[in-house]
């Protein structure tokens, strides 16, 4: 009896470390990713500096020529595409499921839309090659595409449809998940007294909406469209099948592009003699990450906030 | 005083799914001063006061049948603007819900709705219901400030000043004082009476001694019935009906 008492404590204590170790190991994780990526990224930090590295937009290896600008700029044309596509279709959807839909509806579509976060990203891809590209490269060659050719950001130089444009499209279907259902929370959250504070004064459905409950829901609608925001930013499978991949500063949304992401997935690994090659990578890893994780930190603490004080 | 009466519910019944949360009330409510609808928690005192503004209709799962006469109409009538009747008909929730907007933007928020608000009167519709809600000393330095800073019995008075902005011909009240302190809570209660002589007030309480201190006529509710109604010193000094006597005794409720 008093052995078996011991081996239970024992066992107890046992469970109660390995758990405690391993969450600590885990949540530190990010942490030492980024301190790897410092370090092996360190060696072109120290050489160059950060002004030039930035906005340099010379990307000639063999030449030692390493400027992340025209990369950093495919990065924010692809995702402000995808967001400006996305942010208007996601907050009428998340205030259409939180506002007007049927409890019958609901229970349908908002499964749905979960379920569409966990499509793995390649198929969005393939997706788009198939789907996406061809559509823009149509609308490229059509009337349309060359009316619209005089207008600036639509010029067309490039007509084959591997575009910030087919990159814009990809990547926000891809964040209309995670921004409608973070912002369907929020608004849902929106306190029913206040809803009732104002259809009592004799306002619409749409007034209460427009007037009240989004202005009440915002901070949590902007931590909604930042974590989409922070997801396309980072999305590299799906960019890199659609985008083209032209080290370029894109001028207009037909032009091809190639963002940071896609630049480490295709170059790293390869002609990795050249000096300081691996560092320019790693350097552009470590900037991805610092970017990514401040956004989705800054959302996750607006959000906190809100589900602590409503 | 009026002989017909402002509001008369008609074999009013409300389901919430299943249950029966009103079992045909039938009740007139007469042209100004204070009705209190009195009776213990559950009721169907707040389900009574939330058809008369059809805010009832808006939480999901519920069925209700009877009429509902607003000055002779039946607010429940297919061809009712649903709108209108809120503007008409006032509320003062139990607890404030300020918008979150500035204090200023508050009081102006029903007037603006409804395309009442010029742009060369919005100051003095503001300060207007604020004094008439009694808060326009204490705000009158910062009515661009967010409503929610204020404190709770503020908030209840900006409350008070946004519903009276509308100009409705009814006020509903539903417990505006539970959320309250004695001091606030006694300010809403001076307000009340004051108001009495230009609107028809009905005030939903489970204090008793607050229906007795503002309380012209009384309505009691027992378990989703109509036991009593009458003029409140009747009904208070010499009840009908043996529930009512009970419960203004505190034997039962």
């Amino acid at each position: 009896m008093e052995r078996r008492l011991a081996f239970r404590r024992l066992t107890d204590r046992l469970a109660g470390c390995s758990t405690t170790a391993l969450s600590a190991a885990t949540s530190l994780l990010a942490v030492a990713i980024g301190l790897v990526l410092l370090a092996r990224a360190w060696p072109i930090l120290t050489t160059r500096p950060l002004g030039e590295l930035l906005l340099s937009t010379t990307w000639k290896p063999l030449q030692n020529a390493f400027g992340y600008y025209p990369f950093i700029m495919g990065t924010l044309c692809v995702t402000g595409v995808a967001m400006v596509i996305a942010v208007p279709i996601c907050l009428l959807t998340a205030v259409y499921l939180a506002e007007y839909a049927p409890r019958r509806v609901y229970a349908v579509v908002k499964p749905l839309i979960d379920v569409s976060a966990g499509i793995p990203s390649v198929i969005f891809g393939i997706w788009g090659v198939i789907m996406v590209v061809p559509f823009v490269q149509r609308i490229a060659s059509s009337e349309i595409g060359r009316s619209l050719s005089r207008l600036p950001f639509f010029q067309i130089d490039n007509p084959t449809g591997y575009s910030v444009l087919a990159g814009g499209i990809v990547l926000a279907i891809m964040v209309f998940p995670v921004i409608i259902s973070v912002a369907e929370e929020v608004i849902r959250a929106v306190p029913v007294g206040l809803r009732e504070a104002s259809w009592a004064l004799g306002a619409s459905r749409w007034e209460t909406i427009k007037y009240v409950v989004l202005r009440h829901a915002a901070p949590g609608v902007l931590a909604a469209v930042i974590l989409g925001f922070s997801r396309a930013f980072g999305e590299t499978m799906a960019v890199m099948m659609v985008v083209g991949n032209v080290p370029q500063v894109p001028r207009s949304l037909f032009d091809a592009a190639y963002p940071l992401t896609a630049l480490i997935a295709n170059s790293y690994g390869e002609m990795m003699s050249i000096p300081l090659y691996d560092a320019a990578l790693l350097g552009a890893a470590l900037l991805l990450l610092v970017v990514v994780l401040l956004f989705n930190l800054s959302a996750r603490l607006v959000l906190m906030r809100i589900a602590r004080y409503g | 005083m009026g002989d017909r009466p402002h509001i008369e519910v008609q074999g009013l019944s409300v389901w919430y799914g299943g249950q029966q949360a009103l079992k045909d009330v039938s009740v007139a409510f007469p042209a100004h001063g204070i009705t209190a609808v009195i009776g213990p928690s559950g009721c169907g005192k707040t389900t009574l006061l939330r058809s008369m503004n059809r805010l009832l209709e808006t939480s999901g799962e519920v069925r209700i049948s009877g009429r509902v006469l607003l000055d002779g109409t039946d607010i429940y009538a297919p061809k009712v603007d649903v709108t209108e009747i809120r503007t008409r008909i006032g509320l003062l929730a139990s607890k404030p819900f300020p918008l979150p907007m500035s204090i200023y933007d508050n009081v102006l928020y029903g007037p603006r709705i409804h395309g009442l608000c010029r742009r060369d009167n919005a100051d003095a519709t503001v300060e207007r219901y604020l004094r008439a809600a009694d808060l326009w000393e204490e705000v009158r330095d910062r009515l661009q400030s967010p409503a929610h800073a204020l404190s709770t019995g503020q908030q209840q008075r900006l409350c008070l000043a946004r519903a009276l902005a509308v100009e409705p011909e009814v006020l509903l009240c539903d417990e505006p004082t539970a959320a309250l302190d004695p001091i606030s809570a006694q300010r809403i209660e001076d307000l009340l009476r004051g108001l009495k002589r230009h609107m028809t007030i009905i005030l939903v309480t489970h204090i008793l001694r607050q229906a007795r201190r503002l309380a012209d006529f009384v309505v009691f509710l027992w378990l989703g019935e109509l036991v009593e109604a009458g003029p409140a010193e009747q009904v208070f000094n010499n009840p009908c009906n043996e529930r009512t006597r009970a419960y203004l005794m505190g034997d039962i409720g």
